[in-house]
Formats: structure tokens, sequence, C-alpha cells
């Protein structure tokens, strides 16, 4: 009799051990989910920024055909690509932050876009928004990091494929110049 | 937990004297009930309308908005915090909110004109982890308990001098008198330490949660100089803010009752020194909890480490070493002054008008002609209305 409250007493406690990781490894899955959408929100406004950009710019840089173009052009590429995967995306919008640091340090030369309020006013939204793509990419990271730590790991990681939970793709920086911020130096 | 339990043995004791334990206990527990429950449901509103803070929108002030919203990302927190701005020339800021999904930061003009966009962003992001970390509801119940033990044990004492002795002993028999004396004794003497050891427990926990704010921010905005620098400028004034108190200074981003030259380091104060806070950040090698706890050990010479588990923490974490320092269009300190004091008048329902002159004219809400007159130069202007 004793043994059989011993065999019931240790089926409850692995069941309620696989029902607390089961849902710590779902939480973590929901968290990568979320923080991609963040990634995802903070692309998207910089790609809806960029034709703004391009406009108000525009009427001051006579020279700067090339580099305005090159802007469009990652634009469109990195719109392209947002149905990608992680990796093939991070690459696409790499190449987008280097041409616009490269219209932003031409833009120097253009002293009367500093007395533009329009142009102020975006140059903040640029600023914080690349700020909120790294912030955004260092949090997907980590939860990234963490839910595959989870999975990977004694003993969560037996639960982990009894539900099918597949490690995650980290948003790695491919192009060097993505790693900083755009500089966005055009006053003084 | 340590405070629950000297609240539940100060109820004890009260209850001694009722004739039973069970009411004292009673009355101890319907007392921080009814402090908790106010503190729960209206404890943010009741400290921001005490500051006088007024709220703002994303046009309001779009820098600080977005710092605040590049904050709450790097936290992953999942709602964005309400933004206030106290109209206060003193230097902090706080956060405030029962839980991450309800919560406000609130800073003060001063503070705002002050800092720099990194240091903006150092100091929101130590008020952000104050939320995320949920110090702000920890706080709010430890000083409630701290209040309800030093309440009880002064009334607890009282009854105790002025009678407790007397009345119990005459009615006990004989032998037992002795007993009771000895546990009357006790008692008084219990009633008397509470309190202090609850207000230094209360300190103490305080303090350790404003390290952990530290390192968060630090690992947020993954650039300990920001905070840093910021701390320093908040170090060199010493003006008081004028709606802090005692009870809600654990919020704030520096002890707001500091004066010049104290060293806080002393075991009553809710905020570590600020001169070792700016060190700690410095020493820092990376970004990461485990970086700060190495900095905090090599700062204080050894010892136990501040953050829980930090070893188990991700290992390295770099430090971002591009910054827009400076550069990028930052406005200096006498731009962001005009700035806030825009902001300001604005949020006052002034209207402001920019004659040609170069004046600026701030017209009061109560101003109700359709035209005004600018006295520098004579040209008039219309008076918008809203």
């Amino acid at each position: 009799m004793v043994a059989v409250y011993i065999i019931i007493g240790v089926v409850v406690v692995l069941l309620i051990a696989f029902l607390i990781l089961y849902n710590g490894l779902v939480r973590l899955r929901n968290q990568v989910k979320n923080a991609w959408a963040q990634i995802d929100v903070q692309l998207k406004r910089r790609h809806d920024l960029i034709p703004n950009l391009v406009e108000t710019v525009k009427g001051y840089m006579k020279y700067e055909r090339e580099t305005l173009e090159a802007v469009t052009k990652a634009r469109n590429l990195a719109l392209q690509a947002s149905s990608a995967g992680a990796g093939e995306r991070a690459k696409a919008e790499g190449e987008l932050s280097s041409a616009l640091s490269r219209l932003l340090a031409v833009v120097e030369r253009y002293p009367d876009l500093k007395a533009n309020q329009n142009f102020l006013a975006l140059q903040e939204e640029l600023t914080s928004t690349e700020n909120k793509i790294s912030f955004s990419r260092q949090f997907y990271n980590d939860s990234v990091l963490r839910y595959n730590n989870q999975t990977q790991m004694v003993p969560s990681n037996i639960v982990a494929s009894m539900g099918g939970f597949k490690a995650s793709e980290f948003f790695e920086v491919t192009a060097a110049p993505e790693r900083e911020p755009v500089k966005v130096s055009f006053t003084q | 937990m340590v405070m629950g339990a000297l609240l539940i043995l100060i109820g004890y004791f009260l209850g001694l004297y009722f004739g039973s334990a069970i009411a004292g206990l009673i009355i101890a527990l319907l007392v921080w009930a009814v402090l908790s429950l106010v503190a729960y449901f209206q404890g943010d509103s009741i400290l921001l309308s005490m500051s006088g803070a007024k709220k703002i929108s994303r046009d309001d002030h779009p820098r600080l908005y977005n710092v605040v919203e590049e904050m709450k990302i790097a936290s992953g927190l999942e709602k964005m915090p309400d933004i206030y701005i106290i109209d206060d020339p003193a230097l902090n800021a706080f956060a405030t909110g029962r839980d991450p999904n309800r919560a406000s930061v609130a800073i003060t003009s001063g503070l705002l004109q002050k800092l720099n966009r990194d240091e903006l962003q150092g100091v929101i992001g130590h008020e952000i982890s104050h939320i995320k970390n949920r110090d702000v509801l920890l706080m709010a119940m430890c000083s409630i308990l701290l209040g309800t033990i030093v309440l009880l044990a002064w009334y607890g004492s009282r009854f105790l001098i002025f009678g407790g002795t007397g009345s119990r002993r005459s009615s006990s028999s004989g032998g037992g008198g002795g007993a009771l004396i000895i546990i009357l004794v006790v008692a008084l003497v219990f009633m008397i330490l509470a309190p202090i050891m609850a207000q230094l427990i209360y300190f103490a926990i305080s303090r350790k949660r404003e390290y952990l704010a530290d390192a968060s921010s630090a690992l947020y905005t993954r650039y300990p100089e920001g905070l840093a620098s910021a701390l320093e400028k908040l170090g060199t004034s010493t003006g008081q803010l004028k709606s802090a108190n005692q009870a809600t200074s654990p919020m704030y981003i520096v002890n707001p009752f500091r004066k010049k030259g104290m060293q806080a380091s002393d075991l009553t104060s809710t905020h570590p020194p600020l001169s070792k806070r700016i060190r700690i950040l410095r020493a820092m090698a990376g970004a990461s909890f485990n970086d700060y706890d190495q900095a905090y050990r090599q700062v204080y010479q050894g010892g136990k480490g501040i953050i829980p588990g930090a070893g188990l923490a991700a290992g390295t974490v770099p430090i971002a070493t591009i910054k827009l320092e400076g550069e990028a269009g930052e406005l200096n300190e006498i731009q962001r002054a005009r700035e806030t004091s825009d902001v300001m008048w604005r949020l006052s329902n002034y209207n402001t008008i920019t004659c040609d002159c170069g004046a600026k004219l701030r017209v009061p809400p109560q101003f109700k002609e359709p035209q005004i007159k600018c006295p520098h130069c004579g040209r008039t202007h219309p008076v918008p209305r809203t």
C-alpha cells in the first residue's frame, strides 16, 4: 500500500515539474516572439521615415543624387527582405544603415539644412529609431539566449524536445558599419 | 518578510495587554491591510499629485518621450509608462506605479534641461528598471510595514509603561506575577527596538534596490558612463525637492534630502552615497550584472557582491563605444533650458507667440483680448484661441 502511495506521489511531482518547465518554455518563446515583433515595428518605422528624409533633404542637396538613390534602393531591398529570416534580414538592414550613414555624413556640407525645423524633428526621430532598433535587437538576442539555454539545459531540454520547442536564431549584425548608430552630425 | 514578522510579534505583545494574542494580531493586520490597500490602488496618483507633476505626450517633448520608449524597449517592458514633468529646479527623477503595466516616470524640469541625451537615457534606464524590478511596489509595502510597526510600537510602549504592568499584576495570582513581569520587560524592550530595527532593514533594502537599478540601467543602455555623468551632475546640486517627503524618498534617483558634504554611507540613508555609485559605474569593464558586481567589490574592497546571482548572468556584455556625445545635433544646455521652459509654459495653458523681433510672448490663459502687443517692438499679434 505504501509503495502505491510513493509511486503516485512521484508521478504527481514529476507531472508538476513537467508543467512548470513547459510553461516556462512557452513564456520564453512568447517573449522571443514579442521581441521579434518589436524589432519589426522599429525597422518598419525606419522604412517609413526614409522617404520623408529623402524628400526633405532633396531640395538642399543638389550634388548628392547618387547617395540619395543608394538610400532609396537599400530601403526597397530591405522592404523586400522583411519577410525573410533573421539572418538575411539583418544583412539587408545593415546595408540600409550604412547607406543612411553615408547620406547623413554628406548632410554636413549643407548648413541650410541645420536651420530647417522639419529636418531637426526628423533627425531626432531618426536618432531615436536607430537607438530603438539596437535596443530591440539587444532585447531580442537576450531573450533568444535565455530561451535557447532553456531548450538545451537539463532537465528542461527533455520537456523542450517533447513539446517541440526549437532553438531560435539570433539577430546578428553582419555588415560592420551597422554596429554603430548612424552618426547624425549636421548641426555643428 | 522580516518586517512582517516584526509586525506580527508586536501585534502579539499588544494582544497580551488586551487579553488575547489573536485580538492584537487582528488589529495589526487590519491596520496593515488598510494602509496597503490605499497604497496599492492610490499610491501612484497620490505621489504624482503631491509632487505637482504634469503629464506630457509625445508632442510636448519628443526627445524625452523617445528616450523613455527606448528604455522601455531595452528593458522589455510591455507597456509604455506615463511620463510626467515636475516644474522644479531641483535635480531629481522618480518612478511609480504598482505594477509594470501601470507605471509612470517623472522628472523635474531642472534635471531635464541639465542632462544630455546619453545622461537622460541613463537616468530613465534607472527609473525604468525600478518599474521592471517592481521596486515601487516593494518599497511601498516596506514603508507601510515600517510605518505600521512604528505606530503600533509607539502605542504599545505607552500602554505598557502607563498602566499595563499595574493592572495586569493585580489581576494575576501570586506565582504567575514574576513570569508576567519578565514577559512585559521583554515586550517593552522589543517595542523600543523593533521600530529601529525595522528602519535599518528598510534602508538596507532601499540601498540594495538602488544598486540593482544602477546595474540594470548600465545593462539596458550598454553605457554606464551615461548614468555616471548624470549622477555627477546630480551631485553638484543641493537643491532640495519641495514636494518630496520621507515616505516617498526611496523612489527618487538621488535622495531628495541629502545635504552638501554629507557622507551618506551611514546606515540611515535610503540611497547609497553618490560618489560610490559613480565610482562603481566607472569601474565597470562591461555592461553586464556580473561586471557591476565586480566593480562593486572593487570599490568596496572585497566582501560580498550586491547583485544576487550575478555570476550566473550572461558573461560578457560589451559597452557601446560609439556615442552621440556632443554631436548628433544635440542641444546645448541653454537650448535645452528654452525647450523645457516652453514645455512648462504650454503645460500651464499659456500661449507662446514668437514675435518677429525675437521676443517670446507668454500669454496666460485668462488673457481674453483677441490681440496682443509686443512690449519690445510694438507689433500686434492675434492671440490664438484654444
